[in-house]
Formats: C-alpha cells, sequence, structure tokens
C-alpha cells in the first residue's frame, strides 16, 4: 500500500500512546488489587462490564455523562467492598488459587445477571455531546472523546499515587502489602485496608467500562476481550507494579499500533507475542517483584 | 459376598422407586395425554447459529423468528396432523464446534433437516457435516463457496443471498454515485475476503481503483490503529466489511475519527440488530445492502402477512434482515415437506427446487444447478432523524429486483451444465 508519510507514522504513534493508556486504564484496577492483596481478580472484566452498565442505568434515570463519571465508581466500589467482605476475606491465607477461582466463577454470575437484568443484545452509549468530533493534533485529526480519556487516566493515576505516596492512609496500605503481621502487631485493622483496597480497585474497574462505553458500545460480554488484555499487561509490567503496569500498557498499545500500519491482521496476535518475549526474557515483568506468586 | 449381595440389592431398590415415581408422576400429569397423541416422532428441524459471541444479537432473532415458522406449519395442521419441532445449538462462531454441534443434531437427536449458520465458514463446515449423511441443509448466511462445485452436494440450499450478489448490487450503486477510488477494512475470514473479490469484480466495470485492504482479525474490540492509515489513502469510498459486534464498533470509532467528513462509508450488508444496537449516530449516512427490510412490507403483502405475525408473536416487535432469513430458511424447508407430503430427503429436494415462493420479501426460487435462491438486494441507508419508531432504522433507496445475471454462471461455478 502507498501513502507511508512520516505524519502517517508520528499520527500511528500518537493513536497506539492513546491506545495503550486505554490498555492502562484497564490493567490498574487489577495491579492494584493484585500488588496489595495477591488476589487475582478474575472478576476485573466484569467489574469493568458492570460499570457500563451502571452508566446506562443512571442515563436511563436522567442522569448525565458527568454524574455518571462520579455515581458509577461509587457504586460499584460499594458493591466491590461488599464482594470483599463477604466472598473473598474468608478466603485469605488459603493460597492464590481460591480467590482465582472464586472471583472466575463470581465473573459468569455477574455476566449471566446483566443478561437477565438488561437482556442480552447490546445498547448503544452516545458520546457526550461536548466531546464529539476529531481534533487536529498536528499530523492528523484523532477523536476528542480519546484524548479526554488519556486526560482522566492521567488523573486516576496522579490521584492513585498520591494517596498510596502521600497519605498515611497509604503508609499503610503499603506496609500491609509487604508484611500483614507486623502491621496486625502494630495494631492497624488490616482487614479494613484491604477491604479498601479491594473498593478502590473494582471502582476503578467500572470507571474503565464506563469511559470504554463510548468507544464501543455495551454488551455484557465486553469485559471479556479486556481481562485478557489487562491480564497481559499485568504481566508485561510485572504482576502488581503499578509503574510497570503504565510502562507496559503504554508498550503494548505502541507495538499493537505499529503492527497494525505494516501487517494489520497480527495486531492482535503481537499483544501475545510480546508477552512471550519478555517473559522468556524477564519472568518477573518488567517491575515485578519475583516470588509474589509463589 | 453378603456385602455384595446387600449393595446391589439397594440399588435395585432405589431404582425400581425411582422408576415408580417417575411412573406415578408421568401418570398424573397432562403429558401422557401428550405423549399418547403424538405416537409419530416430531419433524426435527436442527439449528446451529452463534447464539454467544459478536455475531450474538443478529442469532438470537435468527431462532426468533424461525420460530415462527415452525408455529406457524403446526397451526396449518403439520403434515397431515405431524407436527415440525426447531432444536437451536449454539455453534460459537466456531467451525470445529459448529461440525460437532450438527454432527449431535443428526446422529443422536435424529434431525430430518437442518438449517441455519451465520458465518461464511462455519456454513462450509456444518454442510460437510450434513452432504456426508444425506441430510438436506439450507443455509442462511452469506458464502460464495457453498454455491461452488466443490462445497455444493443435492442437499445443499441456500437461502441467503451470496456475496457476490451483495456487492455487485452494493457496488454499482456506490461505484457510479460516490467515485472511483476505494479501500477496504475487512474482517480477516471468508465472508471479508468474498467480498472484497466481488467489490473489485463488479468494479472493473467502473474503472475503479483499488487503493488498499486493510483486514483486521473477528472480534476487534478497538479500530483506532487501522483508522488513520484508511484515511491517509484518501478514497472517494471506505468500504467496511465487517458483521455484528465488528460492525458496530468500527463504524462508531470510524464517525469519531471524523472519517465520514470527506469520505463515504459504505457496507455490503447493514444488519438491522447492529444498527439498533450501536443507535444511529455510528451508522449516520452510511450506505449497504440487505436483503430484508420490514419497511417493504407497503410493497409486498408477503412481507406485511410475516412482519403482522412476528409482531403478533413477539410483543409488537418487527424481524429483521437475519431473523427474515431464519424465517424463510425453515418455511421453505417445511413448504417444501408439505408440498412432497413427506419428509423422504429427496421428494422433499424435488419439491424444493420445483418452489416457485414469496413467504417475505417478493418473488423467490432456488436456482437449480446450485440452489441458490434468486432474489432481490435491497440497498439502504442509515437514518439518523424524522425516524418514526425504534425500528425505523433505514431508507430504502434502491432495489436489485431478482436476476439470474446477477449471480455467477452455472459454468463459473464448475457445475455441469
Amino acid at each position: 500500500m502507498a501513502g507511508l508519510s512520516l505524519d502517517l507514522i508520528a499520527l500511528q504513534l500518537f493513536a497506539g500512546l492513546a491506545l495503550g493508556a486505554i490498555y492502562v486504564l484497564f490493567a490498574i484496577g487489577l495491579s492494584l488489587i493484585f500488588g496489595m492483596l495477591t488476589v487475582v481478580n478474575f472478576a476485573h472484566g466484569a467489574f469493568y462490564m458492570v460499570g457500563a452498565y451502571v452508566g446506562l442505568y443512571v442515563l436511563m434515570l436522567g442522569g448525565n455523562f458527568w454524574i455518571c463519571l462520579i455515581a458509577v465508581p461509587l457504586a460499584v466500589g460499594l458493591f466491590g467492598l461488599l464482594v470483599e467482605h463477604f466472598l473473598i476475606r474468608p478466603l485469605y491465607g488459603r493460597g492464590i488459587d481460591y480467590p482465582l477461582l472464586l472471583t472466575f466463577g463470581l465473573s459468569y454470575v455477574m455476566v449471566e445477571l446483566v443478561r437477565i437484568a438488561f437482556g442480552k443484545t447490546g445498547y448503544p452509549f452516545d458520546t457526550p455531546e461536548i466531546l464529539q468530533g476529531a481534533v487536529n493534533i498536528g499530523v492528523g485529526y484523532f477523536p476528542l472523546y480519546r484524548l479526554f480519556v488519556i486526560g482522566a487516566t492521567a488523573a486516576v493515576l496522579l490521584a492513585l499515587w498520591l494517596f498510596l505516596e502521600k497519605t498515611s492512609f497509604g503508609l499503610i496500605i503499603r506496609a500491609g502489602a509487604r508484611d500483614p503481621q507486623i502491621v496486625r502487631v502494630l495494631g492497624v485493622d488490616v482487614s479494613r485496608v484491604w477491604l479498601i483496597v479491594f473498593g478502590i480497585g473494582t471502582a476503578i474497574a467500572a470507571f474503565a467500562g464506563l469511559l470504554a462505553a463510548p468507544l464501543q458500545g455495551v454488551i455484557p460480554e465486553m469485559g471479556g476481550t479486556i481481562l485478557a488484555e489487562a491480564f497481559v499487561v499485568t504481566v508485561v509490567g510485572g504482576m502488581g507494579s503499578i509503574g510497570g503496569a503504565v510502562l507496559a500498557g503504554l508498550l503494548v498499545g505502541v507495538v499493537v499500533s505499529m503492527t497494525s500500519l505494516f501487517a494489520p491482521e497480527m495486531a492482535k496476535v503481537s499483544i501475545f507475542a510480546l508477552m512471550a518475549v519478555v517473559l522468556i526474557v524477564r519472568p518477573q515483568g518488567f517491575f515485578g517483584r519475583a516470588g509474589l506468586m509463589s | 459376598m453378603t456385602r455384595n449381595v446387600t449393595k446391589s440389592e439397594r440399588i435395585s431398590r432405589r431404582r425400581l422407586l425411582a422408576t415408580a415415581s417417575a411412573g406415578a408422576a408421568l401418570a398424573a400429569s397432562p403429558f401422557r395425554i401428550n405423549l399418547l397423541q403424538a405416537q409419530e416422532t416430531p419433524i426435527k428441524i436442527g439449528f446451529p447459529v452463534p447464539l454467544t459471541g459478536p455475531y450474538g444479537t443478529e442469532a438470537q432473532d435468527q431462532v426468533r423468528a424461525a420460530q415462527l415458522a415452525i408455529a406457524q406449519f403446526n397451526d396449518a395442521g403439520g403434515l397431515n396432523g405431524r407436527k415440525a419441532e426447531l432444536l437451536v445449538r449454539d455453534d460459537k462462531l466456531n467451525p470445529g464446534e459448529a461440525a460437532t454441534r450438527t454432527l449431535e443434531l443428526v446422529e443422536k437427536e435424529k434431525v430430518n433437516f437442518v438449517v441455519g449458520s451465520l458465518s461464511a465458514a462455519v456454513q462450509l463446515a456444518i454442510n460437510n457435516v450434513t452432504k456426508e449423511r444425506g441430510i438436506i441443509f439450507n443455509s442462511i448466511s452469506q458464502s460464495d463457496a457453498i454455491n461452488e462445485a466443490a462445497d455444493f452436494s443435492k442437499y445443499t440450499f441456500h437461502e441467503a443471498m451470496n456475496p457476490h450478489l451483495t456487492s455487485g448490487a452494493v457496488g454499482r450503486y456506490a461505484f457510479s454515485k460516490f467515485g472511483k477510488k476505494i479501500a477496504f477494512l475487512t474482517a480477516d475470514y471468508a465472508y471479508g475476503h468474498e467480498m472484497v473479490r466481488g467489490f473489485l469484480d463488479v468494479g472493473k466495470k467502473f474503472n475503479v481503483e483499488n487503493l488498499g485492504d486493510v483486514r483486521h482479525p473477528l472480534g476487534t474490540s478497538d479500530f483506532s490503529t487501522l483508522l488513520p492509515r484508511l484515511q491517509a489513502l484518501k478514497p472517494d469510498i471506505l468500504c467496511i466489511i465487517n458483521f455484528g459486534r465488528d460492525q458496530q464498533i468500527s463504524l462508531r470509532q470510524a464517525t469519531d475519527f471524523g472519517v465520514k467528513k470527506t469520505i463515504q462509508i459504505i457496507a455490503p450488508l447493514l444488519s438491522h440488530a447492529s444498527r439498533v444496537a450501536a443507535g444511529p449516530q455510528a451508522f449516520e449516512g452510511v450506505v449497504g445492502g440487505c436483503s430484508f427490510y420490514w419497511g417493504i412490507e407497503d410493497k409486498f403483502a408477503s412481507t406485511k402477512a410475516f412482519n403482522d405475525a412476528f409482531r403478533k408473536m413477539y410483543d409488537g416487535k418487527v424481524p429483521t434482515d437475519y431473523g427474515a432469513l431464519g424465517y424463510g430458511g425453515v418455511r421453505t424447508v417445511l413448504a417444501g415437506v408439505k408440498n412432497a407430503g413427506s419428509v423422504d430427503t429427496d421428494k422433499v429436494i424435488a419439491a424444493m427446487e420445483a418452489l416457485k415462493y414469496d413467504f417475505y420479501k417478493g418473488p423467490q426460487y432456488y436456482r437449480k444447478c446450485d440452489h441458490q435462491s434468486v432474489q432481490s438486494v435491497l440497498i439502504i441507508q442509515s437514518k439518523s432523524k424524522d425516524m418514526k419508531n425504534e425500528s425505523d432504522v433505514f431508507e430504502v433507496i434502491g432495489t436489485d429486483e431478482p436476476n439470474e445475471a446477477n449471480l455467477r454462471t452455472c459454468e463459473a461455478l464448475g457445475h455441469k451444465a
């Protein structure tokens, strides 16, 4: 195909970074819960999907997109708290596969419940009017809404970083992740810490689902594909490392984008090829702590 | 020794109890009467379609309308009182799964006929199973290969349109109106490949220039890395050849990227169910083809009758394009049964070959050499304003009347004259 210009390559690179930001957003909740709780949350995609549906419901009740941005993470985060309290909590200390299987089953239940409540067919989810259309970014036109998603991702990351690194509660969370025994001895209620981390992780998953809704529409199975992508990003970045997830997400985006330019039919496979290469060279991922899975 | 005896005794007692209670329940239930009445087994039609996965929305419509055809046949007295029954299976849009399910339907359920499929690739897998076992299969999704001598058998019927017919109709319309430079965004499997071939075929007459064909895997959720490349090619027409959720997402994201400002988007098929699921924004202004649109009911009495029956059965909903195919596929087989007065395969084949039918979209018939249904193609444009109700989604802007000349010739397909 003709028409390969420098502008196109630059635009393609930008599209890759933008897609990468979306991957980061998909992965961050998963990475947070794994890093702090060592729980592999297989229901991550289901929480993401529920986020989109709660958004849809808020719109049906007469709300707007901006209300959704607040209401969706709150509602689904609250649901996450209940899931942690009644389902995950009894399984702590029993090995990594117990919560994994539980959340795996939970994801099926959640998808099926949404099918019953909202039906199997999808719903449209319009981009908020003010964010419609494409803007010139110098090398070509790019959808305004995607730029908004990048901004929202950056905001979530910044807030999370400030919370974990700059608040005393964040300090307790990080300490709890390192050595729950000592933290408990110091008189901190570790189970409350874990509860809140799980709630935040699911709230971010739901936030991601809401932001994805205008890009893809809403359907009960929408969490399936992103679960795979989020896992790749988490594994490449290093299980549990949020910084790693950011770097890996952006890298995966660029790899997909560049593969799309030259061999588009390979784009989907390229994600997994990248993961395989990283796992061979560096099994714990970019910034992963070795032995976290054992 | 004694232990063994008690064990077997316990089992036989339990089995006896189970059998007795089941028998008692049966005797007391209204099923008994049914059992006595239905001495003859029903006419079984296997129906493998991809209920889950990216084409799920369309597949569910196929089932709904097929059930209507069954109900109408039974209400009209069946075949001398013998009723028909639909056995729906999920083929998961996977050829291997479809072959297994079809084999089960044939070997275990002893179905008389198979109707179904919603994929150019999957229907060939089903056809392989049915033709080897001498079971009639009426395919209700697009494929060119199924008409060709290598895949065809006398048991194979094709109620759906095929890519050559569809792309020909849409291409003739689009190339004369929107320009000669075309680029493709194509789902990377048989459906996409056959459609591109069809568009380029008809494009020769219009001196169309092919700028490039970008292929994406089935089930893609993000097209943002493919669209800049296509925009940079600066075509007059972008032809997006995919289906189901892929179509919904790609049209939506193409709209976001501002493709429609300078480029006319066309699609060989615009799916009613996908248009409803994706909303008017995403499909706005897109031109494409379809085999059926409920809005032609003011033109054909058969369409009106079909729509009304469907509305009655499903709370006022109207049938979609692929729904209509599910209806047509089952209805023609059952019409063959009725005309033949038997479920005997050869007699039903002869009866179906002789059909001149108008069941839902105007006159149709199966061409003798490849059992392709000769039918009209509708050219439609998606509406985004002045919609009267939620089903008022397309405007019919052209019609290719049924004409064998728009199909590939029997000789070209490898059939002996």
